[in-house]
């Protein structure tokens, strides 16, 4: 999209010499450079419960953030009012970190070429609310229809269509139209009176509306999560202590997110407070392990075609046969660090300024047949779906809590265990990866990743991998 | 603000709306983080929006907006009427009712003039302070992720259309630390926070730096240990995240879904004989007080669990009328939307004994100071997290233990603590004194 037909001109009236005058007002004070990040969100959600819609939702949020960088200290202002005195009263906020005379003289703004992945002609949030709420309904009648002992569903879809636009003293002038959507079911299952189970799925991607109406229909996910409740009926005590540990393929990658991803986000190595901080060329995984970060998918969730810096993304190795190879950089590590951009500099909204963030990572398949993989194990745990991780990226312990997991016996799986987290650590666990699949598969796009109080959404994916040795934390 | 809250509760009436409510926030905040001794980041902005609800009959609509121009407003009202066009009847919908509705008079603190007044310059010096405390406290502690002053102010309106309009005005400080210690090979860190409504409330930044770095520094060289069953005592820090399962357990949406394994317990035996548990949302000062609910409804003081015993859930209008009972007064939303649920300040009645005095009683135990993970089933209280901390050996805290997980019911849990302490102290909204399960199994080597 070009600047002149963006709605940041055609409905706002901002001109190329607006971002200028706002850019050298950032600047006024000193400073290296300075960045205005400006967004139109558009949202809407509509949620079933009890069969009944109750609720319908939608929202307009608006802004714009001013960072100026100096050196290592940033200042950041935003205003929800994007007339010309706030942005300018924004700019000045911001300037104050910075002390001196500029660096920067002359802003020479020009639009980059970037990716297209995310084509939608019309965003699943500027079509009419009926096609939608037909999407929680059929995913109620599906998950009620799918065994008599389902007896609660709840189904909630979303989308929002997020207009923004980057204008950089680095001349960077960069416009994007970033529309996403999930639908997202759990269902209670239980025996007469007895104990109640549950079962969650969902998905989606920056897709349109038809998404769910040929690829992932609402019947795909209500059947998903009804079938997780309904095994978790039988389900039996986890075990407890280090085993080895079968990851199904698809969401399971939240490990990779976990185990290694934050630690290699660049702005804790660059603090030095990373457990992968001056590994770089170490092995820290298997040498089956290949694990990447990639920007550039088609429709993911995690994808985007240009970061919230304006810079294209990119597909980033961070572990190459076990290998340490690479972080995940933002403008202001990467330009501190002198390295390269990745295209990693992401933020939750106009009032955040941007850091070095995952988009969609995952771990190349392997060689292994999945049916392989579980024969080997004679006693272990095979885990199939995950309700979510967390990392200390200091001393590098991550945790990842299965939803739906069973016992191996035997080589076989067996039966269903109860809730249990899985802990590790990061640079050790993956050189525990003895067999990867020759089935990567990435998650359905339901992941959201949090750092210090920001959120974005991502996306995970790994083939099956046996891991050696992993501890469990289940009680018997 | 507030005559804007009710214009557009009139508009949604005279564009068909049967029923109306309106929130607007207005906030204001400052952001310093200090790191190595040097300002690292500085933020500061202001924001707000409105939202509307409406109802026609028993359907809703509700949207919300950044833009309170004229136009944004007239947009805000239409999405939410066309929205009603869309949702189902839904018998239980409805506004609290009239006589339900009201506000606590009186101050209750909850705005503290200092904060706004407070010199940029200060406020990175106080972050300064903190840091430079921590990095001194010891050699080993030479690394930091730096010290955040932040502050903030708001102002929350509400209004509807049975004739309730009100608003408060908030104001809190804080600020915190995080020191890395590094010692060989081993590195940790871990934080420290001092949070008030004021300034003035506000801990000694020299304290809050030099509990931080201790903190870290006792988390170094940890060891794994074998799985085992043990009794296992949570710090306040972590007994907090306990008191906040009780509250998702209570929760009166998931009570009328069945997902809460606390569901239909009223009445009976939940926890150990010791345990009462208090929501509070009318003390003074505290961080989750206020003068009414996000429905119009009082804030209010309920007993939960009484000497064991679970007496009350939380309930909004909807949830009450779902299970046939009444409000508790614990509506909470954002700008927008049905009303969820929220607790005020929720916490366990103090013990008597002192925590020393629960872990000298303890031979083989751990001290458990931080928990992490997403391993909490409250549909069947299946309870396994990550966690880190101390091992007790001999009524002792004896080395650092990490990469383990604690694993039990939660049902178990309530009826198996054996200790409450005396060390009940209110650092946020939920608070809890330090606590002993008698037994869970961690899982380790």
């Amino acid at each position: 999209m070009q600047f002149s037909d963006s709605l940041f001109a055609t409905r706002f009236h901002i001109t190329r010499q607006d971002l200028e005058k706002y850019l050298s007002e950032a600047l006024s004070h000193g400073g290296d450079y300075a960045d205005l990040y400006f967004e139109y969100l558009l949202t809407s959600s509509i949620s079933i419960d009890e069969s009944i819609v109750k609720s319908a939702a939608q929202g307009v949020n608006m802004g714009v953030g001013v960072r100026v960088i100096a050196g290592e200290r940033t200042g950041y202002a935003y205003s929800d009012d994007l007339s010309p005195e706030k942005i300018r009263k924004a700019a000045h906020v911001a300037a104050y970190i910075a002390k001196g005379p500029s660096k920067v003289e002359k802003f020479d703004l020009k639009e980059g070429a970037h990716h297209n992945l995310y084509p939608v002609l019309q965003a699943p949030t500027e079509m009419a609310f009926a096609e939608r709420v037909d999407l929680v309904r059929r995913a109620d009648r599906a998950a009620r229809a799918f065994d008599p002992r389902i007896f609660q569903v709840q189904a909630l879809y979303a989308d929002d269509l997020r207009h923004v636009m980057v204008a950089t003293s680095d001349g960077v002038l960069s416009i994007d139209r970033q529309p996403l959507a999930r639908l997202s079911v759990s269902a209670l299952a239980r025996v007469g009176d007895g104990p109640p189970q549950r079962g969650h799925s969902g998905g989606g991607g920056r897709v349109e509306l038809s998404f769910f109406q040929t690829e992932k229909t609402p019947e795909h996910f209500a059947t998903e999560a009804a079938r997780e409740a309904i095994a978790m009926l039988d389900a039996v005590d986890a075990p407890a202590g280090e085993m080895t540990v079968v990851l199904g393929p698809g969401w399971p990658g939240i490990l990779l997110h976990e185990a290694v991803g934050h630690g290699l986000e660049a702005d804790f190595n660059r603090k030095k407070v990373s457990a992968f901080t001056d590994r770089i060329g170490q092995k820290v995984a298997s040498e089956l392990c290949t694990v990447i970060d990639d920007g550039t998918i088609n429709s993911r969730r995690g994808s985007l075609n240009v970061d919230d810096e304006g810079q294209p993304t990119r597909r980033n190795v961070l572990i190459e046969n076990g290998i340490l190879r690479g972080y995940l950089q933002d403008k202001l590590s990467s330009t501190l660090m002198h390295a390269e951009p990745t295209g990693s500099g992401r933020r939750e909204s106009y009032e955040y300024a941007p850091m070095p963030r995952m988009t969609n990572t995952f771990m190349l398949a392997g060689q292994s047949d999945p049916a392989d993989i579980i024969r080997s194990v004679p006693k272990g745990l095979y885990c199939v779906s995950f309700g979510g991780g967390q990392v200390d990226i200091t001393n590098g312990n991550f945790v990842f809590s299965a939803s739906e997991s069973y016992l191996i016996e035997g080589g076989k799986v067996t039966r269903p265990v109860r809730n249990a987290t899985l802990i590790g650590n990061g640079p050790e666990a993956l050189k525990y990866v003895s067999m990867v699949g020759n089935d990567l598969k990435l998650d359905e796009g339901i992941g959201t990743c949090g750092k210090e109080s920001q959120h974005v959404p991502v996306g995970v994916g790994i083939p099956t991998i046996r891991i050696d040795r992993m501890t469990v934390g289940g009680t018997a | 603000m507030l005559e804007l809250a009710n214009e557009v509760v009139k508009r949604a009436l005279a564009a068909g709306a049967t029923d109306a409510e309106c929130t607007i926030a207005e906030g204001e905040e400052f952001s310093a983080n200090v790191r190595m001794r040097e300002l690292e980041n500085l933020k500061e902005a202001g924001s707000r929006g409105a939202g509307v609800r409406i109802l026609i009959g028993k359907k809703t609509g509700a949207s919300s907006t950044s833009d309170l121009s004229p136009e944004g407003i007239a947009h805000l009202v239409k999405s939410a009427i066309e929205l009603a066009d869309v949702t189902n009847e839904d018998p239980h919908a409805g506004l609290p009712e009239r006589e339900e509705l009201g506000t606590i008079s009186g101050d209750l603190r909850l705005s503290s003039p200092d904060v706004p007044q407070l010199e940029t310059e200060l406020k990175i010096e106080t972050a300064r302070r903190a840091e430079e405390a921590a990095l001194s406290t010891d050699p080993r502690i030479s690394n930091s992720e730096g010290a955040s002053f932040d502050s903030h102010t708001g102002r929350h309106i509400f209004a509807n259309s049975r004739g309730f309009a009100g608003e408060y005005r908030t104001s809190y400080c804080s600020l915190s630390v995080v020191p890395v210690a590094r010692e060989g090979e081993s590195m940790e860190r871990d934080y420290w926070e001092t949070l008030a409504r004021g300034f003035a409330g506000l801990e000694a930044p020299e304290k809050v730096g030099r509990i931080a770095a201790q903190r870290a520094l006792r988390r170094l060289n940890p060891v794994k240990v074998e799985t085992q069953k043990a009794p296992v005592v949570f710090e306040p820090r972590v007994a907090r995240s306990l008191v906040g399962e009780i509250f998702d357990a209570v929760h009166g949406m998931s009570v009328y879904r069945h997902q809460s394994f606390l569901a239909g317990k009223l009445g009976e035996k939940v926890a150990s004989e010791t345990v009462t548990v208090i929501d509070d949302g009318t003390i003074p000062g505290l961080f989750g007080t206020s003068p009414f609910d996000d429905e119009g409804v009082p804030s209010r003081r309920t007993v939960v669990i009484e000497r064991g015993v679970l007496k009350s859930y939380l309930l909004n209008c909807y949830a009450a009328r779902k299970l046939g009972m009444k409000t508790t007064g614990n509506a909470s939303r954002g700008l927008t939307g049905n009303a969820g649920i929220g607790h005020g300040n929720l916490f366990m009645e103090k013990g008597t004994a002192t925590p020393e005095q629960i872990i000298g009683g303890i031979r083989n135990g751990f001290y458990v100071t931080q928990v992490a993970g997403f391993g909490v089933n409250i549909v069947t209280g299946d309870y396994s997290q990550g966690a880190s901390g101390l091992w007790i050996r001999d009524g002792e805290l004896a080395f650092a233990v990490s990469e383990v997980t604690i694993a039990a019911n939660l049902k178990d849990m309530l009826l198996g603590l054996e200790a409450i302490g005396n060390d009940l102290e209110f650092r946020g909204s939920v608070a809890a004194p330090t606590l002993k399960v008698g037994e869970m199994t961690i899982g380790g080597k």
